[in-house]
């Protein structure tokens, strides 16, 4: 993809910069919704290169991070399930539960294989008849609708040993509360450019209106980013709070119908516990009535569990951008991406795994 | 984990596509995508799905946008804005 490379050309991120501290005024913070982003900017020093008073926080958009501890222990329930075999993205693997994680569990005998897409996990259940397979569904919009569609093509194939435990959640419930808190002040979002593939921009256009807050969805490069950052500043200056796309390659105004039309088809909104955030209504996906046959938690006795966070760990406060990885005593000495003591020190696009990489002190 | 790759589309076998990144091709469901695809189409690969076709003259637009870099013009209204 050659035409990627033109989106990292210096020349123009130095022209972008200089535009944007041409028009900048006022203070402005910033939130990147999503870990992809927050990678973005500290990779190619983003932070650095913008006027002092643009200040870029991170939000909760990385699953893995906002998958409370309660959900990794039910996971690691399942299991520790004789006959059950594990199929999960890479990243949860390493998150700490209140006992133990799924590495240690695999480590001590327990079934557990990465895969790479859900169909893998479909796969596996179709190539050995004889093993329960269960799929970790974790994701925002972006992956839920992969899971769904299946999850139906299961029920087409009559497969039945199969089910996904979802721990799905939806973002724009996050995002009303964040707007919602008043300690936070974030003076505009930049949306999540996949996600948004999936939902469209209509679910951004009450924070926009109702909340005066300006959002732009943004693509991965850094000069994607850098535009998103530049329009949010010149709403900002102009006192305006639209919607934008700035990344109209990868991102149609209604979405992708066909992908959310299967989401809901397999699941429905439910109530959800985020990291940092507790209980948000209609936050999360649960596995409808007609796909029951495929909910893990309707197929097994998980027994109840007593979550415990890790001591000392401020990953909620991150999540919610009240406070930063540096404000973290763990930061850097006893937690670090090899021996995670939070979930945002687990995967890449975590916050704490981020600012480890790029801003070690 | 949400990060979304754009692939090449090189073969397709009904909801199966053979899709290449630098070198290395792999197995894509479309099951998901809404538009329809040819061999030679890129598309953005997220777990495994094609989850949108890449519209190449947004792609170049916005490309142009960035050479000519007066997006952040702001006597000039640009066509940004989408309401
Ligand atoms: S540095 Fe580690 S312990 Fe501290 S908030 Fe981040 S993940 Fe939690």
């Amino acid at each position: 993809m050659e035409y990627i490379d033109r989106y990292r050309d210096p020349e123009s991120i130095e022209r972008l910069v200089a535009q944007i501290r041409a028009i900048s005024r006022k203070q402005a913070k910033l939130m990147e919704v999503c870990g992809t982003h927050t990678v973005t900017i500290g990779r190619n020093g983003i932070r650095e290169i913008l006027p002092r008073h643009i200040s870029l926080i991170s939000g909760p958009g990385c699953p893995v991070c906002v998958t409370p501890v309660e959900a990794i222990d039910r996971a690691v329930a399942l299991a520790q399930k004789q006959d059950v075999t594990i199929a999960t993205f890479g990243d949860l693997i390493r998150v700490p539960g209140s006992e133990t994680t799924l590495l240690r569990q695999r480590g001590e005998g327990a079934d557990i294989r990465i895969v790479y897409s859900a169909y893998d996990a479909l796969h596996l259940a179709q190539e050995d008849g004889g093993r329960q397979v269960v799929f970790l569904g974790i994701g925002f919009e972006t992956t839920a609708p992969t899971v769904a569609a299946v999850i139906r093509r299961a029920k087409e194939t009559g497969v039945r040993n199969f089910a996904v435990l979802s721990m799905h959640k939806v973002l724009p419930p996050a995002l009303m509360a964040l707007v919602e808190s008043p300690q936070l002040g974030i003076d505009g979002f930049i949306c999540p450019g996949h996600v948004t593939t999936i939902i469209g921009i209509e679910p951004y256009e009450t924070i926009a209106d109702d909340f005066h807050v300006p959002c732009v969805v943004a693509g991965f490069e850094p000069l994607d980013v850098l535009e998103a950052v530049g329009l949010l500043v010149r709403q900002i200056e102009m006192g305006e709070a639209r919607v934008e796309i700035q990344y109209r390659r990868g991102v149609s105004p209604d979405g992708n119908p066909k992908a959310r039309a299967v989401m809901e088809e397999v699941f429905e909104p439910c109530d959800s516990v985020w990291r940092g955030f507790g209980l948000l209504p209609k936050s999360g996906l649960r596995i409808s009535d007609s796909y029951a046959d495929f909910d893990a938690t309707r197929k097994y006795e998980i027994a109840p569990v007593n979550p415990r966070e890790p001591e000392g760990c401020i990953c909620g406060d991150i999540l919610r951008g009240l406070r930063q990885p540096p404000d973290c005593p763990l930061f850097q000495t006893t937690c670090r991406p090899d021996s995670p003591v939070g979930a945002c020190m687990v995967s890449s696009e975590g916050t704490c795994a981020a600012y480890y990489k790029y801003y070690r002190r | 984990m949400c990060l979304g790759i754009p692939m090449q589309i090189r073969r397709i076998d009904g909801n199966v596509a053979e899709a290449a990144l630098s070198g290395t091709t792999r197995p894509v469901y479309l099951d998901i995508l809404g538009e329809e695809v040819r061999v030679g189409d890129y598309v953005i690969v997220h777990a495994g799905f094609a989850i949108h076709k890449i519209d190449e003259r947004e792609a170049g637009e916005t490309l142009d946008l960035f050479r000519e870099a007066g997006i952040l013009d702001l006597d000039s209204g640009t066509d940004h804005g989408v309401h």
